[in-house]
């Protein structure tokens, strides 16, 4: 089985299948949790009554997904409507690549020397997913979160990849696993040495992924659904499910980079990884139920006045500190 | 500029106090109550639809004496009564006086008296439970406390008809 | 096309054809239908928006979607008969409803309230006061995004509500008030409960402020925005809170004070300058005032009768005409009725506060963002079925 692993084309498509079980799996876990934390911030059960305490709500509902008819609006460009779920779907597999889950070589899906860069690079192209929804669904509401989707995702690409630099700055590495591998040790890991570019990179990824307080693309109250206004069953599932993944990814990549990946005080492995994610999600969703949507030229005032001036001094102070000490 | 960030400062810190606030309900226990399975306990001051009551001395039969006062408040005629006069050997061959639904009592101006001179037989009580607005002018009005209010609050049903009732026989049912 | 006859258009309805849109410099505007159903109008109203980009050039009202005749309804039902209605007018502040039309009627009549039931009145009103800026808080707050908060308003609701239902039977559209009266006495477990219910809410009010007054993120969403000045709200009749967020002490119970309000101590609170943020503040200082009113009126609650015990079995107002108002959680609520001398009213109407707010959407929300129109429709508490009555 190791032998066969070490195939390196062998190895990517176990890793491809893995990963997509590892989503699939994940979108029931997390809309598990996420509604069982609403539920109990809001001093409710959740979901209660499908299976024990509520477990089996999330296959339910997926099964609802799946078997409803697909739908598109009149007058709508079917190509665009009906592709963009799969752009939006497809590259964040890809995401989960370089992602260093464990410590043993096998539990990367492929070791890449610009690891971080693919991550960056391909969770790009969900922008272009949402574009297409604007464009194709022939619906005032989704054009518009469309429009906004667009410039959200342009502007907090940059502090996010500011924030990032600084890392790769410290480390001299774009690969996760060398990343992750640099902080050994709880006192190591990047988060103590670099809190602004965490704090940076975690607001930034929260904006990039369209979550409350920065939903805007989806605000129920003001474009009723926002770009998925037009998609029903599994279209939307897919789109709900790439969500969910690249809430994964962007808080794999925070854990690799800022939170020493699968280190830990006791007994390093893929737990301590999963664990460090899980709890990061937790905060997310923890926002989530907290606060109101900031509007849209808020939104991009707190990026271009605050986030990016703040890691642009970061990375200065970053590399004034490299200089200092070699 | 300081002033700026100061300000941000202490609008970073009230969000931070709202996370302390969600957080600690986040451990509180619920405050649902989970229907089939547990209920909510205030249902004795609820004021559900109507009910008749019976006589002291005989509680199967209704205290109702038939005035019509409870059918012509009503605001939206949902009460609909018949009788006929006692006496007569066969209360289906005798003419049926209807009160209620769509049947306008003028008014007369003088102030009610309960018809005791006449012995009347109530046929039918019925009442349209989808068109009562739950208001309690009928309770309110009637001069003998003949309906009181009932506790029913589970209600569901497959159609219209099911809300139709027929409070005697009710009376009867539940004795 | 003659008028009555009707056509399925792709084109657009009455409305939207009929829309003039303002145009732009720039280019293309966008014209956009929000509602009849959608999330942020509280039920069904309508707004047509000409947005150009997300700004808004125009906007526009749409009313009539839950019109249910309550006017005439009035023509057609004794005075008695009309009583229910008046829980379903303005269903969140249904008490203040109920005592505009039984004082009209009893101003009218000339009948005498014992003031035992005036306090009852004032207890059972002040506390749907709280009730309904409950609401509005945690619908504003959905409004704005966040979700959390509507969920603890309404665990407070809930408390308010058991509390009105011991004395009226009912938790939304009561119908409690009587010509010369209330239905029933309140009992010493509505008192208990009620005494209860101020000490606990007393300690709510701060967690409010903590979690959202004073947020961030609420404060920049409200701040400065919908800017209502002094003479547009008195141009249009704002009243209620809309009007005393922008500064002017204009409320019913204390200007023209109606059963025993007078005898009360409390404070108008009014903002300063008009914005969202100051209709904010202005409702969660009310709730504060109205804990204030029921707790003097529980101390000083005078023994004697609920309900009027000599009134004319038949209400049969003289020939006239009364017009009388109250205050509710919205603004100012009248009732004007024209007796005929017989059983049923000849005319009756209602001015829903609602109404004249709503109609400041148009001029706030133009030139602002489309989230800001959010914001201020809001900010506006409406109640779309007491504006299309
Ligand atoms: S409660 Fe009101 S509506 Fe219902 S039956 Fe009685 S009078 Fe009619
Ligand atoms: S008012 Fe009372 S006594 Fe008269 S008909 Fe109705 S229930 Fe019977």
């Amino acid at each position: 089985m190791i032998n066969f692993l070490s195939i390196p084309l062998i190895h990517i498509i176990v890793a491809l299948v893995a990963i997509l079980a590892f989503i699939g799996l994940n979108g029931v876990v997390l809309v598990y949790m996420e509604r069982k934390v609403a539920g109990f911030i809001q001093r409710r059960p959740g979901p209660y009554e499908v299976g024990p305490q509520g477990l089996l709500q999330p296959v339910a509902d997926a099964l609802k997904l799946l078997g409803k008819q697909l739908t598109s609006p009149m007058g709508a460009d079917k190509i665009l409507f009906w592709s963009a779920p799969i752009i939006s779907f497809a590259p964040v597999v890809v995401c989960f690549l370089p992602i260093p889950f464990g410590p043993s070589p096998n539990s990367t899906g492929m070791e890449l020397n610009l690891g971080l860069l693919l991550v960056l690079a391909f969770s790009g192209i969900n922008v272009f997913a949402l574009c297409m929804t604007g464009w194709g669904s022939n619906n005032k509401y989704s054009l518009l979160g469309a429009a906004r989707a667009v410039s959200q995702s342009v502007a907090y690409e940059i502090p996010l990849l500011l924030a990032v630099l600084s890392i790769a700055f410290q480390t001299g590495s774009l690969n996760l696993s060398e990343i992750v591998q640099s902080q050994q040790g709880v006192i190591h890991w990047h988060i103590f040495m670099q809190p602004l570019a965490f704090i940076i990179y975690f607001i930034s990824a929260t904006a990039e992924t369209n979550r409350a307080p920065f939903d805007l693309p989806e605000a129920e109250s003001e474009l009723t659904a926002g770009f998925h206004t037009e998609y029903s069953g599994m279209t939307f599932g897919l789109f709900f499910l790439a969500e969910y993944a690249y809430m994964i990814v962007v808080c794999s990549v925070a854990t690799a980079l800022f939170l020493g990946g699968w280190d830990g005080p006791f007994f390093d492995g893929f737990w301590w990884f999963l664990f460090k994610v899980y709890a990061l999600m937790l905060v997310l969703m923890w926002f989530r139920w907290t606060y109101p949507r900031v509007r849209f030229d808020q939104l991009l005032n707190i990026c271009w006045k605050w986030l990016i001036p703040l890691s642009v001094l970061n990375l200065i102070l970053t590399a004034f500190f490299i200089k200092l000490v070699h | 500029m300081l002033k700026d960030i100061g300000k941000t400062l202490i609008g970073l810190w009230s969000l931070i106090i709202g996370l302390k606030i969600t957080g600690k309900e986040f451990f509180k226990p619920w405050l649902t109550v989970h229907y089939p399975r547990q209920e909510v306990k205030n249902l004795n001051t609820y004021r559900g639809h109507i009910e008749l009551t019976g006589q002291e001395t005989d509680p199967w039969k209704p205290k109702c004496v038939m005035c019509g006062k409870c059918a012509e408040i009503c605001p939206s005629g949902c009460i609909h009564i018949e009788f006929h006069i006692a006496g007569e050997d066969d209360s289906s061959q005798t003419e049926k006086i209807l009160i209620g639904v769509g049947v306008e009592i003028p008014f007369s101006g003088k102030k009610f008296v309960p018809a005791a001179k006449i012995e009347r037989e109530l046929d039918i009580f019925n009442l349209n439970y989808n068109l009562c607005s739950l208001c309690g002018l009928c309770v309110q009005n009637c001069p003998v406390d003949a309906i009181k209010f009932s506790k029913d609050v589970y209600l569901a049903g497959r159609s219209r008809q099911d809300f139709e009732y027929d409070l005697l026989a009710r009376l009867k049912g539940q004795g | 096309m003659k008028p009555n006859e009707s056509k399925f258009e792709l084109n657009g309805d009455y409305y939207s054809t009929r829309f003039e849109p303002s145009g732009s410099e720039t280019g293309d505007t966008l014209i956009l239908n929000m509602g009849p159903q959608h999330p942020s109008t509280h039920g069904v109203l309508r707004i047509i928006v000409e947005l150009d980009g997300e700004y808004i050039k125009k906007a526009e009202p749409v009313l009539g979607y839950i019109h249910r005749m309550h006017e005439k309804m009035g023509e057609v039902k004794t005075y008695m008969q009309y009583l229910p209605n008046m829980g379903r007018v303005d269903y969140l502040h249904a008490l203040a409803w109920n005592w505009a039309y039984v004082g009209a009627v009893e101003k009218l009549t000339g009948i005498e309230v014992p003031q035992r039931a005036e306090y009852i009145r004032v207890i059972t009103c002040e506390l749907n006061r709280i009730c309904s800026h409950l609401l509005w808080w945690g619908a504003y707050l959905l409004d704005l995004g966040a979700f959390t908060p509507i969920l603890y308003a309404f665990v407070d609701r809930e408390k308010i509500m058991d509390i009105l239902q011991i004395v009226t039977g009912s938790r939304l559209t009561y119908c409690y008030y009587r010509f010369g009266g209330v239905s029933a006495d309140i009992t010493d477990e509505f008192i208990n409960q009620t005494k209860e219910f101020l000490t606990y809410f007393k300690t709510r009010i701060p967690m409010y402020h903590d979690l959202v007054t004073g947020n961030m993120i609420l404060r920049g969403r409200c701040e400065d925005i919908g800017v209502l000045s002094v003479e547009t709200a008195k141009q249009y009749g704002a009243t209620g809170p809309v009007l005393r967020g922008s500064g002017i002490a204009y409320d019913v119970r204390k200007v023209e004070p109606y059963s025993v309000y007078d005898k009360f101590d409390f404070k108008i609170p009014v903002g300063q300058n008009g914005d969202a943020m100051d209709r904010y503040d202005v409702r969660v200082a009310e709730m504060t005032e109205s804990l204030k009113i029921i707790e003097q009126a529980l101390e000083s609650l005078p023994d004697g009768h609920y309900i009027n015990p000599n009134l004319p079995d038949r209400i049969m107002p003289p020939k006239g005409e009364v017009y009388y108002a109250v205050e509710g959680a919205r603004g100012k609520i009248g009732i004007y009725i024209i007796s005929d001398g017989t059983a049923k009213p000849y005319r009756l109407k209602l001015r829903a506060p609602g109404f004249s707010n709503l109609h400041l959407f148009a001029e706030l929300s133009q030139g602002t963002l489309l989230s800001d129109a959010v914001s201020i429709l809001g900010s506006l508490d409406l109640v779309i079925p007491e504006i299309d009555r």
